[in-house]
């Protein structure tokens, strides 16, 4: 029993004496903890959807719904042309774009009691951010169904007065029960009157006068922005970035380590010891680093393409730069990891952690709309999101060379920050 | 008198206010053996670390053949070959794409490098394993592997670092025969390390650094001659001697008492036994053995660095 205890307290002994792995064992799982409860807590609503509004309508009670959805925090709001919504949701600028048809206000004030002659409203989304289509739609719902029936009730359309004159006309009724109905209608328009402000939404219907029930008094005509008309989305695509990211920045810190391992072997002094620059030195760990990064990417991509059907339907020149772009990034990135690390067993839990952050912040897990406000701010400094919303823009969306331009920038921009920042903490001499 | 291959002047070297070394000199001719010696910490990996271009000195200038590291730190480093004390291997390439690998650092040709690199796998008896991994290898073939990546680009001066630290005495007495090889070829040789038998078989010339400072350097004769006795007289005894016994006796350099046990200090064995033996006898000691020996460098070694332990807080390079 002695040994037992005395192997066991070795074991205890040796892991806590490791304070870097302790730490780590002990914050890694409290800040993914507390950044995912964050997101997902009911006091931390989703903020700042962006969401295009165009207002074919020019009516009152259009302006009234595209002020309520302006108000509402969820959103983002920004009035656009039809052809700029659609042009901004297929970039990935925008989640969702709404088109309120003209005659809308006349005709959804009708259409709740029934009527069969719905306006239509078209909302196109972004499918690859499919999270965000309910909230669109339940919150669109909502100001739609709170103005048409404040508008109708408040007396503000006539579509009450119609109404009642259709059932008076009506031979198909009993004329004790007309003069009922039309006593219904007097006093709706009653009671209305004093409190003309207060609105009532769908959870308020009663009886109309032709079916019996309120309905919702539009049609949505939900169109997914794609590259082509006649390309569905293919989710995939998506995943296949995300990951792709992830495990090659993961890749990216084993070189580190790896890097670590040879100072440690003795193999990095002995390198040093020839006759070579250090760009030559460094440059070729960036080079070897980012060249695996490269064809570890198109591995992925070929699988993608072969198995799942993930096609790049915008620029293969641009898809082509992004990977270059994101290759280099990973391969500065594990430079500053081996610049900054002491040990390879201290720097292997931290730079983990710095990579399941940037990946989580670039939203390759959850979309970045279900941020806060403040962390969606943030992650456009996170080098990862623009990788993934470069292969994005390079793959489904089909956009052109140009909307490559700025991912690969920043990217690009990045890795010289790191490989910089690298260069000048990087020890030269053991 | 050699020419001298690599000549090392006044290096220094501090690391905050902790000096590792002091004012080292040292030259190494063409064909020659230069052991350097010294306790943990003395200061020896921040001179080896000096003199290969590994650490910039604090002040001092190291030459190899002409080349100066401070003029043109490549054209130096192409002379030298480091052997490190790690084994400085790739363990997943094989033993001649290791090999290949570091000739390739050197700027060789690529069919000379091939030529080049089996040429000294072979030297290091290594031929055989060329496709293999040194992951398969046992120590002394590593540590022979590690002595080939260091030839490959036909350096001048070759520096090893404890280049036998864990070998069996086949492979050591392996690595000795290639060394003694180079030696031949004209090669200057600085061998750093703690087993004072490989430098005595080895070196030519030994410099003994202590606390960043070279406290002995010399031949091994001309070393011995710095000790109190060149040679020594062990006897094995019943009793506890009485010291007043070897009162006068001639030439006793020095009296070392262990119970049952005194080993003397001669500078003549010949000459001075008999008189050792006689006085003993005349007092009535038995003595039951005798064992006759030379001081050896590890007598002068603990004679000019002490017997105390040594902690080693040497930044290695």
């Amino acid at each position: 029993m002695n040994a037992f205890i005395a192997l066991v307290r070795k074991d205890l002994v040796l892991y806590f004496s490791n304070r870097r792995s302790v730490i780590m064992a002990i914050v890694a799982p409290i800040l993914i903890a507390a950044f995912f409860g964050s997101l997902f807590g009911k006091d931390n609503a989703p903020a700042n959807i962006p969401v295009g509004v165009t207002d074919l309508d020019k009516s009152e009670l259009s302006a009234k719904i595209v002020a309520a959805l302006r108000a509402d925090t969820v959103l983002a709001i920004s009035e656009t042309t039809e052809a700029d919504g659609a042009a901004q949701v297929k970039a990935g600028k925008l989640r969702a774009a709404i088109v309120l048809p003209a005659d809308f206000g006349a005709k959804a004030g009708r259409a709740l009691f029934g009527g069969n002659d719905k306006p239509e409203i078209t909302l196109r989304f972004d499918p690859s951010q499919n999270m965000a289509l309910p909230m669109v739609r339940g919150l669109l719902a909502q100001h739609v169904m709170e103005n048409v029936s404040q508008s109708v009730f408040s007396g503000q359309v006539p579509v009450m007065a119609e109404l009642r004159e259709q059932a008076l006309k009506n031979e198909f009724i009993a004329p004790e029960r007309r003069q009922e109905l039309a006593a219904m209608f007097d006093s709706i328009a009653k009671v209305t009157q004093p409190a003309s402000g207060a609105g009532s939404g769908a959870g308020s219907a009663a009886g109309s006068a032709s079916t019996g029930t309120f309905s919702v008094p539009f049609t949505t005509r939900e169109l997914e922005a794609s590259s082509k008309p006649d390309v569905k989305y293919n989710s995939y695509a998506h995943s296949f970035a995300g990951m792709g990211v992830q495990f090659i920045l993961l890749m990216g810190v084993d070189m580190a380590i790896g890097l670590l391992t040879m100072r440690r072997l003795g193999l990095w002094k002995r390198l040093r010891a020839a006759p070579l620059s250090r760009t030559k030195l460094l440059g070729s760990r960036i080079a070897s680093t980012a060249l695996i990064a490269l064809i570890v990417f198109a591995v992925i991509y070929a699988v993608a393409v072969a198995a799942f059907g993930v096609r790049i339907e915008g620029s293969v020149i641009g898809f082509v730069a992004v990977l270059i772009a994101f290759a280099l990034l990973t391969a500065s990135f594990g430079l500053l990891v081996a610049a900054l690390g002491k040990t390879s067993e201290a720097t292997r839990g931290l730079a983990i952690l710095a990579t399941l952050l940037l990946v989580m912040l670039g939203g390759a897990w959850v979309p970045s709309f279900i941020f806060p406000a403040w962390l969606q701010t943030i992650s456009l400094f996170v080098p990862t999101r623009w990788a993934i919303d470069g292969l994005d823009a390079m793959t489904w969306r089909g956009l052109p060379l140009d909307a490559a331009v700025l991912p690969v920038g920043v990217m690009l921009a990045f890795t010289a920050v790191f490989a910089l920042l690298a260069v000048w903490r990087f020890e030269w001499e053991e | 008198m050699r020419d001298v291959m690599l000549d090392v002047k006044g290096l220094r070297k501090a690391y905050g206010t902790r000096t590792a070394v002091a004012d080292v000199s040292l030259h190494v001719g063409a064909g020659e053996v230069l052991g350097l010696l010294g306790p943990n910490g003395a200061g020896k990996s921040t001179t080896v670390g000096m003199i290969s271009g590994l650490t910039a000195p604090d002040a001092g200038s190291v030459t190899v053949g002409g080349a100066t590291l401070a003029a043109d730190a490549f054209a130096f480093k192409r002379r030298i070959g480091l052997v490190p004390q790690d084994l400085a291997l790739f363990e997943d390439l094989p033993a001649l794409a290791n090999i290949e690998l570091f000739g390739a650092l050197y700027d060789l040709p690529k069919t000379a490098l091939k030529k080049r690199a089996m040429e000294v796998l072979d030297m290091v008896g290594l031929a055989d394993r060329a496709k293999d991994k040194p992951a398969t290898f046992s120590g002394g073939m590593k540590r022979r592997l590690n002595i080939a990546c260091a030839l490959v680009h036909d350096p001048d001066v070759l520096l090893l670092d404890e280049p036998t630290a864990g070998v069996d005495p086949q492979s050591r007495n392996a690595i000795f025969d290639n060394l003694e090889a180079l030696k031949r070829a004209g090669k200057a040789l600085v061998y750093t390390t703690h087993y004072m038998e490989e430098a005595e078989r080895l070196a030519d010339r030994i410099v003994i650094i202590d606390h960043g400072r070279v406290v002995a350097s010399g031949t091994q004769a001309e070393l011995y001659r710095r000790l109190p006795a060149a040679q020594t007289l062990q006897l094995d005894i019943d009793d506890a001697l009485d010291a007043a016994v070897l009162d006068g006796v001639p030439n006793l350099k020095a009296i070392k008492r262990e119970p049952g046990r005194i080993t003397l200090g001669l500078d003549d064995l010949a000459r001075d036994t008999p008189a050792v033996l006689q006085a003993l006898a005349a007092r009535g000691v038995i003595v039951r053995h005798i064992t006759s020996g030379r001081a050896n460098l590890e007598d002068m070694f603990l004679a000019l660095t002490g017997r105390q332990l040594r902690d080693s807080t040497e930044t290695t390079t």
